[in-house]
C-alpha cells in the first residue's frame, strides 16, 4: 500500500522528489557543517560511519519535506533529531525515503538504522522494534468547522458523524474505540492534508489528528478551529529493527544528554513546537521515570496472529463486499460508457471519432491513481462527489477506455459478410448493430472483457487513496495492528482469488455454451 | 413484363472498371444466368443491384426503385429496395449467433413488423419446404453446406422478395444436391419470383436457367435465350 503523505501545494515538486535519486545536500547553517544525507536509493549495506534515518518526505512540515528551495534536500525537525543522533554516534546522516505505513516494516527489515517520522509511541510497536525513549509529547486535538466549534467538543458530540484521520495512528485507535462507544464513523485518509479540506468541504464533520498537524491544517485552512480538548496523548519516538537494542540504547543516551543541554528544546523551538507538555516529559525522562505508553491507547497488549486472524475476519469480509460491489458497479459502467465510446469510433461522424479518440489516449496514457486524485479531490469545489461515488467514477470510466478499444476491434472483427446479408434483408445501420453486430462482437469481446474485470477487481485497491476501505485497506490496517504481512496478506490473496476465480470460470461457461 | 431493368451499368473498383456498359431486363418469374468465369464481373453485378456497392455509371430499376451513380442507396431508396430483392450469397453469410429458423424470421420480425409467432411459423414452413425443417433449432455452424444454403434461401425468401438474386449456389454443393437446387428454382420462378443468378456451372445453368448472359472482362458477350 502506498502511503500519500500529500502536502497541499505543488504536486509536481512532490512527483518530481520522488524521482530524484541523488542530491547532495548540506544541513542549514545553525547546525554546523554536517552532512545529513541526501536521497538515495535502497543500499542494504549500511557503512558503519553513515547513520541511515528512515522517513516520509510526503509527510510535510514540520516533519520532513522537501526543501521548498532545493528539492534535493529535506528539512524538518526530524532531520535535525537525526542530525543530533548522528553527530553523537559521529556517524554522517543519510535520509532514506520510505511510505509512512511501511516504515515499521522497514525498520524491521533493517533496510533504515533509525526511523524517525512523527512515528507514534504504541505497546504493537514496542513489541516489536526497538524503540527509542520518547523525544516529543503531543495531544490529540479535534479539528471542527468554526460554525460547528460549539456543537462538537467532543468525540462523544459526534454520534453517526464521520470523522476523518490518518491510518495507522494513535488517532485511528481512539476513532476505532470511539466508533464502538459512541458510533462515531472514522474515515481513513492515506495523508493529513485532504482529511481538512475536506472537513470545509463538509466530507467529514470532525478531523482527529495529533496537536501539530492539527495546527497547520487550521493554519491553512480559514473557517477551521481546534478544540481545546484533550482526546489523548502520545509521543514521539525512533524506531530501530528488534534486535538493534545497542544502538537503540546509544540513541537514548544521545537524546537524554539533549534534553539536558537544551539542544532538542532549541530545535522544536526553531519550528515552534515547543510548549509546557515538553519541559515536563524531559524532567521525566531525566529523573529515571518511565513514561507511560501514550494514553489513553485503546488496543490491549498485542495478540497472536490467529486470534488477530478471527477478530479480523468479520472485516476483511465486509472490506471484501465493498471490493466486490464496487468492482461489480464499476465494470457495469465500464461496459456502459466503453459500448457508447466503441459505437461512437465506429459509427460516428469525424469529428465525434477524434474526441472519442483523444478521450480514450488520455484516459489510457495518465495514471488511474491521478484520475482519482483529480475526481475526488481536485473537482471537489465543482462537484462535491461522495467518496465511493468517485471511486465508482474513477474506475468505470478509466475501464471505459480499455473497454470500448475492445469492443471498436470486436465490431471490426464481424465478417463483413454478415453486415451485407444483415443490410439485404433490410435491418437498418441501428438495427445491424443491435441484433447481429454487437451480439457477435460481444462474444470476441467476453475472454478480453473477463481479463478487464480480474483486473478492475485488484485495481480497486486503488480506490482507499480517497478513503473508501476496501480489502487491501482492510488488510494493511490489518498488517499495521499485528506488525506483519504473512497471515494478512495470505487472508487477503485467498479473498481476492475467491473473487476472482469463479468469474474467469463463467467466462470459460459462457463461452462454451455459445459455441455449443 | 421486367422486374429488373439495368442500363449501360458501370462498377469501378478503384480507377478499375470491373463491370462496363452492361444492360439486361429480368421478367417476373423469369430465370435468368449470368455465366462466366472468375473474375469476370458476375458478383460485382450482383452487389450492384442488392444495393451492396455504389455504381458508377448507368442506372438500375428494381421494379420502380432506382439506384443512381453515387453512393449506396439510403433512406427511403433503401427500404423500399429491400422490400423488393433478396440476396443469397456465395458462403450463405448465415448470422452465426442465431440457430437456422431464428436466421429466418429475424428480418420478418424487426423489419416487417410480423408478430414474432406468425414469422416463426412462416420459417418453419419455408425450412420444411427447403426439406431442412428437422435441422430448425441447428446453430449455423452444426449445418452441412447445403443446409446452411437452403437456410440462406429460406431466409431470403421469408421477405417475400419479387427478384432474388444467388451468387454461385452451387459451389458448397454436391452433384446430387445441385438437382434438388435446380427443382427447388424452378418452384420458386413458377410461384411468380424472377431469379437472376451468377454462376459459372453450366451442367446446373442448363437445368435452371430460361436464359443465359455470359460475361467476360466486366462486359456481356453473348445473350442466349434457353
Amino acid at each position: 500500500m502506498k502511503a500519500m503523505q500529500n502536502t497541499d501545494h505543488n504536486m509536481n515538486t512532490r512527483v518530481a522528489l520522488v524521482c530524484v535519486v541523488a542530491g547532495v545536500w548540506l544541513l542549514p547553517d545553525y547546525f554546523g557543517p554536517a552532512e545529513a544525507g541526501h536521497y538515495e536509493e535502497q543500499n542494504d549495506t549500511q557503512s558503519q560511519n553513515e547513520l541511515v534515518w528512515g522517513g516520509d518526505a510526503e509527510g510535510g512540515s514540520p516533519f520532513v519535506e522537501a526543501d521548498p528551495n532545493d528539492p534535493t534536500r529535506v528539512v524538518g525537525f526530524e532531520v535535525e533529531v537525526a542530525g543530533l543522533l548522528a553527530e553523537g554516534l559521529g556517524r554522517v546522516p543519510r535520509f532514506l525515503q520510505a511510505g509512512f505505513t511501511s516504515l515499521d516494516a522497514a525498520a524491521a527489515r533493517g533496510d533504515f538504522d533509525v526511523g524517525l517520522s512523527g512515528i507514534e509511541d504504541s505497546p504493537a510497536r514496542q513489541s516489536r522494534l526497538a524503540v527509542t525513549i520518547p523525544y516529543y509529547q503531543f495531544r490529540e486535538v479535534l479539528t471542527v468547522r468554526d460554525a460547528d466549534a460549539a456543537t462538537y467538543r467532543t468525540l462523544s458530540d459526534l454520534r453517526g458523524r464521520r470523522v476523518a484521520t490518518l491510518g495507522a495512528t494513535l488517532a485511528y485507535d481512539l476513532l476505532v474505540s470511539a466508533q464502538s462507544k459512541f458510533d462515531v464513523q472514522p474515515v481513513v485518509y492515506e495523508d493529513d492534508v485532504h482529511p481538512y479540506t475536506d472537513l470545509l468541504l463538509g466530507r467529514v464533520d470532525a478531523v482527529l489528528l495529533d496537536y501539530v498537524l492539527a495546527e497547520r491544517g487550521v493554519r491553512r485552512n480559514p473557517g477551521l478551529v481546534n478544540q481545546p480538548t484533550d482526546v489523548g496523548t502520545g509521543y514521539y519516538v525512533g524506531i530501530t529493527a528488534s534486535g538493534n537494542t545497542a544502538l537503540r540504547d546509544r540513541m537514548n543516551a544521545i537524546l537524554l544528554q539533549a534534553m539536558k543541554d537544551g539542544r532538542l528544546e532549541a530545535i522544536f523551538r526553531r519550528w515552534k513546537m515547543w510548549n509546557d507538555d515538553q519541559p515536563r516529559l524531559y524532567a521525566k525522562l531525566l529523573s529515571g521515570e518511565k513514561t507511560s505508553e501514550s494514553t489513553e491507547q485503546p488496543s490491549a497488549a498485542p495478540v497472536s496472529g490467529w486470534d488477530a486472524a478471527v477478530r479480523y475476519l468479520p472485516a476483511l469480509g465486509r472490506a471484501a463486499v465493498v471490493t466486490l460491489v464496487l468492482s461489480c458497479l464499476s465494470m457495469a459502467l465500464a461496459v456502459a460508457a466503453g459500448v457508447l465510446i466503441a459505437s461512437g469510433r465506429v459509427y460516428g461522424p469525424p469529428p465525434v471519432r477524434t474526441l472519442l479518440t483523444a478521450w480514450v489516449e488520455l484516459i489510457r496514457g495518465t495514471p488511474l491513481l491521478l484520475q482519482l486524485f483529480v475526481l475526488y479531490f481536485g473537482l471537489a469545489v465543482v462537484v462535491d462527489l461522495p467518496a465511493f461515488v468517485a471511486a465508482l467514477l474513477g474506475l468505470g470510466l478509466n475501464y471505459a477506455a480499455y473497454e470500448s478499444e475492445i469492443y471498436r476491434g470486436a465490431l471490426e472483427a464481424v465478417p463483413a459478410g454478415q453486415l451485407d446479408a444483415a443490410r439485404t434483408l433490410g435491418l437498418s445501420e441501428r438495427q445491424t448493430l443491435v441484433l447481429v453486430r454487437g451480439p457477435q462482437a460481444f462474444r470476441f469481446a467476453l475472454a478480453p472483457m473477463t481479463n478487464d474485470f480480474v483486473a478492475l477487481l485488484k485495481d480497486s485497491s486503488l480506490v482507499s487513496v480517497i478513503t473508501v476501505v476496501e480489502l487491501t485497506k482492510e488488510t494493511s490496517i490489518f498488517a499495521a495492528n499485528i506488525g506483519s504481512w504473512l497471515l494478512p496478506g495470505a487472508m487477503c490473496a485467498a479473498m481476492y482469488l475467491a473473487l476472482s476465480l469463479p468469474l474467469a470460470r463463467l467466462a470459460r461457461r459462457l463461452e462454451r455454451g455459445w459455441k455449443r | 413484363m421486367a422486374v429488373l431493368e439495368v442500363a449501360d451499368l458501370e462498377v469501378t473498383r478503384g480507377a478499375r472498371a470491373v463491370v462496363q456498359g452492361i444492360s439486361f431486363a429480368v421478367d417476373r418469374g423469369e430465370s435468368v444466368t449470368i455465366m462466366g468465369a472468375s473474375g469476370s464481373g458476375k458478383t460485382s453485378v450482383l452487389r450492384a443491384i442488392a444495393g451492396l456497392d455504389p455504381i458508377a455509371a448507368g442506372g438500375i430499376d428494381v421494379d420502380g426503385v432506382p439506384i443512381r451513380p453515387g453512393r449506396t442507396p439510403g433512406g427511403q431508396v433503401r427500404r423500399e429496395l429491400y422490400r423488393r430483392v433478396g440476396m443469397v450469397f456465395q458462403f450463405h453469410h448465415l448470422f452465426e449467433h442465431l440457430t437456422a429458423l431464428h436466421n429466418v424470421w429475424l428480418a420478418p420480425v424487426h423489419v416487417l413488423h410480423q408478430p414474432r409467432k406468425v414469422a416463426e411459423r412462416r420459417a418453419l414452413e419455408l425450412l420444411e419446404q427447403m426439406g431442412i425443417g428437422a435441422r430448425a433449432h441447428a446453430m449455423p455452424h452444426e449445418l452441412s453446406g447445403g443446409e446452411a444454403q437452403r437456410v440462406a434461401i429460406a431466409r431470403a425468401l421469408a421477405m417475400g422478395p419479387q427478384l432474388l438474386l444467388m451468387d454461385e449456389p452451387t459451389a458448397s454443393l454436391d452433384p446430387a444436391r445441385r438437382g434438388d437446387l435446380a427443382a427447388i428454382l424452378r418452384t420458386l420462378a413458377g410461384g411468380g419470383c424472377a431469379l437472376l443468378i451468377a454462376s459459372h456451372d453450366e451442367e446446373f445453368v442448363r437445368g435452371c436457367a430460361d436464359r443465359v448472359l455470359t460475361m467476360a472482362e466486366g462486359r456481356i458477350h453473348r445473350g442466349v435465350t434457353g
